[in-house]
């Protein structure tokens, strides 16, 4: 067990921090510290263009094998450019499902054909992804997809029907990966399957849903005899779910680190506020900050465990806790930044409803222990999988 | 970066396991904690002789095993989870770091080896009041020709009435604060030393009040430089919390353990309580704590490990971040080895609240080691204090 990091993987950082700074200036000045969570409908044109800027110089998808477009950094090096890019104020990625979770997939489960057809776009930053897991009555009960799919023999194409909702970004999206059920008559997770679907065709329409924060970041989507090419499918048809799945596992990885930063950041604004205001002299705000310091150190030191620990991709069962742990902590931020705040915390920038960073991000994290399994589905699980009690009854 | 353990640490870590099964079962907790020594004689030398831990931080100049501070936060761990009644804590997490962090080679050279060798248990003594700032030190010492005249008191000390070998902190007359605080090493039997056992809550850990009355000690009892211990001071009780997370960790993860197993076995409504969601999220919420207070201390141990053996850049850089790590973790931990072993009692009913299951072993040990050097809230300002 060793912390600190080598003097290779020291240099690593020199350059990585140094192109970031000579890098995201001028036009993308405004782009520093926008477009993360909570954020995530700003500049997204602007952002695209800062991903292909990032994709000339090799910056994409830099944990992916060299083979796939990547850069092959060792796991460490991949903690570094997280840490650095969060550091120097990198924006948000508009290509974080591509990179985070469409490709990792494909890499794991496509085909040589597929890997040739989506990746590059992905690394190059000029295709976009969405996730189509949820449905109107398939929520935490994610088995319980009714979105259908058949292959039509005349057309040789895919043809989905259904709809998704809660989609975050398909508005900006090229491409969504869809859970749709192939084997009419079937339940649960049997009978699924996990299609690759072009956004833009005439059978799919995106609406968007007005967030709480008042804007709009997810959307409903209805797929209407939409279509997709034949070899669009990753798996067999029967294989969605075991793909869905692991594709989830996928979330929990390196990218968290970058997640990190821009929690540490969103915190440094906190305390900066803290002493401007007068509130880091009380005593509760003072053990509340520490208390929130000490939870994201904690959450740095979970996930250098899991990423040690995991080199073979697999997740030990610590890192079940991992999505429950900075879920609540980051609710918890949230209420600690309008605390911070004060009074000030209800006083908007500018009406009808403009919020700042902090009531964006408060608000915002609200969704944090809702998406990507609740946390009563994390605990379920955490029970279940990693201490071995009884499964939930099925009501069905 | 390698945050995982080593194959040998692992191996550290299985022999620990099983041989503290065998030896530091219920039985044999509650024999040992029931006696006023607070541990069995023959179960620590056979884990002198056999084991060795006392040894495993001791360089190996000094009779030591020469390893490093991950592998002995493993062993507190361990220990913690079976709640181990010896004098291995203050020796080792008190003794043997004080004389590492402040001695001097002669100094190394005298007691490290007795202790190394399993002939000399050691403890810490500095407090005097309901507290461990600077402030608690209210002994006094007194340059006398060659050496000094030790007088005063001291509260809330492991093991002080069995160690054979005392680490005590004094400052100079009419001083205060972090000033002109000096550390003193001194066998127990020297002459105007009187120990006395307190009876405790937390019957696994024993502690007791240590009076100095015109005590004199040579110069070369006095370790490092007059008036100058603070520093040094607190990096020891630094090290320590490390090693009290570490069995704060280890032990709600054992409480946790036996919670699970416990509720799989017990039904009510024809059904175990295992399978009520409520019984379930409340499990689920203490295992978060108890991956996250492991995380916490292998982080601290690190720390550690640099701040007591670095030798490059790097590690010094490490080292600068042992007060804080120190304090997340004592922070952390104590306030989760707390909550579960609150919930464990809730989670097993009526049979919770008795003397004869174990949880209420746990809850006690749980409160002792979160008051003693300071608790979460003390920590946690001790950390506002660095970032604000
Ligand atoms: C900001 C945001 C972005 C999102 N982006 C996407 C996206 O891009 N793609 C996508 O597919 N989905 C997305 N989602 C959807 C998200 O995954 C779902 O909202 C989530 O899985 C919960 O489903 P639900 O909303 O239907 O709530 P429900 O499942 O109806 O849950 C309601 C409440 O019941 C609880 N509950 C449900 N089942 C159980 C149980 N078994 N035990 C105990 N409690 C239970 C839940 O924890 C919750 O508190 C997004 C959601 C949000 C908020």
């Amino acid at each position: 067990m060793k912390i600190s990091f080598s003097p290779e993987d020291e240099q690593f950082r020199q350059e990585i921090a140094g192109w970031l700074k000579d890098n995201l200036k001028g036009e993308f000045e405004e782009l520093r510290h926008r477009g993360g969570p909570g954020d995530e409908h700003m500049f997204p044109e602007e952002r695209k263009i800062w991903e292909q800027h990032m994709a000339q110089a090799g910056w994409t998808c830099p944990g992916w094998p060299v083979e796939h477009g990547g850069k092959g950094l060792s796991i460490n090096q991949q903690v570094i450019f997280h840490e650095e890019y969060a550091r120097a104020g990198g924006p948000g990625h508009m290509g974080h499902i591509g990179e985070g979770l469409a490709g990792p997939t494909i890499i794991a489960f496509g085909t040589e054909e597929q890997k040739k057809r989506f990746l590059p776009g992905i690394v190059d930053g000029t295709e976009y992804w969405c996730q189509g897991y949820s449905e109107p009555s398939a929520g935490s009960d994610l088995a319980n997809v009714k979105t259908k799919a058949h292959f039509d023999e005349a057309s040789g194409k895919w043809v989905i029907s259904g709809q998704k909702v809660w989609t975050s970004l398909a508005h900006e999206s090229d491409w969504c990966f869809v859970i749709a059920r192939t084997e009419p008559g079937s339940q649960g997770h049997k009978g699924l399957a996990f299609l690759l679907v072009p956004m833009k065709q005439e059978g799919v329409e995106v609406r968007p849903i007005e967030q709480l924060t008042g804007t709009s970041e997810f959307n409903e989507v209805f797929f209407d005899n939409a279509v997709t090419d034949a070899d669009n499918i990753v798996g067999k048809p029967g294989e969605g779910w075991k793909i869905a799945m692991a594709l989830l596992g996928f979330e929990r990885g390196v990218s968290t680190l970058g997640q990190q930063m821009h929690f540490q950041n969103e915190l440094d604004e906190i305390i900066k506020v803290a002493k401007e205001n007068g509130s880091s002299e009380e005593p509760a705000i003072r053990q509340r900050i520490a208390d929130a310091w000490m939870g994201l150190r904690i959450m740095r030191y979970n996930s250098l465990r899991m990423l040690s620990g995991g080199a073979d991709g697999s997740l030990q069962k610590e890192a079940m806790i991992y999505k429950l742990y900075w879920a609540t902590w980051h609710a918890n931020l949230g209420k600690l930044a309008m605390d911070v705040l004060g009074n000030e915390s209800e006083i908007l920038d500018e009406g009808p409803y403009e919020l700042n960073r902090l009531q964006s991000m408060y608000l915002f994290t609200r969704s944090d222990t809702i998406y990507g399994g609740t946390n009563e589905i994390q605990r379920n699980i955490i029970a279940e999988r990693a201490l071995g009690m009884p499964k939930e009854p099925k009501g069905r | 970066m390698e945050f995982a353990f080593t194959e040998e640490q692992e191996m550290i870590r299985d022999s620990a396991e099983s041989f503290l099964q065998d030896v530091s079962t219920s039985e044999a907790v509650r024999t040992a904690m029931a006696t006023e020594e607070g541990f069995d004689a023959e179960l620590w030398q056979k884990i002198c002789s056999d084991m060795y831990w006392q040894a495993l931080h001791i360089p190996e100049e000094f009779g030591g095993l020469g390893l490093g501070y991950v592998e002995l936060a493993v062993l507190f761990e361990e220990m913690g989870r079976r709640l181990l009644c010896s004098p291995f804590f203050s020796t080792v997490a008190l003794g043997v770091n004080a004389l590492l962090v402040a001695g001097n080679e002669e100094q190394k050279a005298q007691w490290l080896p007795q202790i190394a060798e399993g002939n000399l248990t050691a403890t810490l003594a500095y407090t005097a009041k309901n507290s461990w700032d600077a402030d608690s030190i209210t002994a006094v010492a007194k340059k006398e020709g060659e050496g000094f005249v030790l007088s005063g008191q001291y509260k809330y000390v492991p093991d002080g009435h069995t160690a054979g070998l005392l680490i005590v902190a004094a400052r100079d007359e009419n001083s205060s604060g972090e000033e002109s605080i000096s550390l003193f090493v001194l066998p127990a039997n020297t002459a105007g030393v009187s120990r006395t056992w307190t009876p405790t809550m937390d019957q696994t850990r024993k502690q007791a009040e240590v009076t100095l009355d015109n005590v004199f000690v040579e110069s070369s009892n006095l370790l490092g430089v007059a008036g100058k211990a603070w520093s040094q001071l607190e990096q020891v009780t630094q090290l320590a919390v490390i090693a009290v997370a570490a069995e704060q960790a280890g032990g709600a993860r054992q409480i946790l353990d036996l919670t699970v197993d416990y509720t799989q076995e017990r039904v009510q409504f024809g059904r175990t309580i295992a399978s009520f969601q409520a019984i379930k999220h409340r499990a689920a919420d203490m295992m978060v704590q108890v991956e996250c207070s492991k995380s916490a201390v292998y982080y601290a141990a690190c720390v550690a490990q640099e701040s007591l053996f670095c030798n490059d850049k790097a590690g010094e850089q490490v080292a600068e971040e042992l007060p804080v790590a120190a304090a997340l973790a004592k922070s952390y931990c104590s306030d989760a080895y707390f909550h579960c072993a609150a919930e464990a009692i809730q989670l097993h009913g009526g049979v919770g609240f008795t003397w004869e299951y174990d949880p209420h072993l746990y809850f006690k040990r749980a409160k002792s080691s979160e008051t003693f050097l300071g608790n979460g809230a003390y920590h946690r300002e001790k950390i506002a204090q660095a970032i604000l």
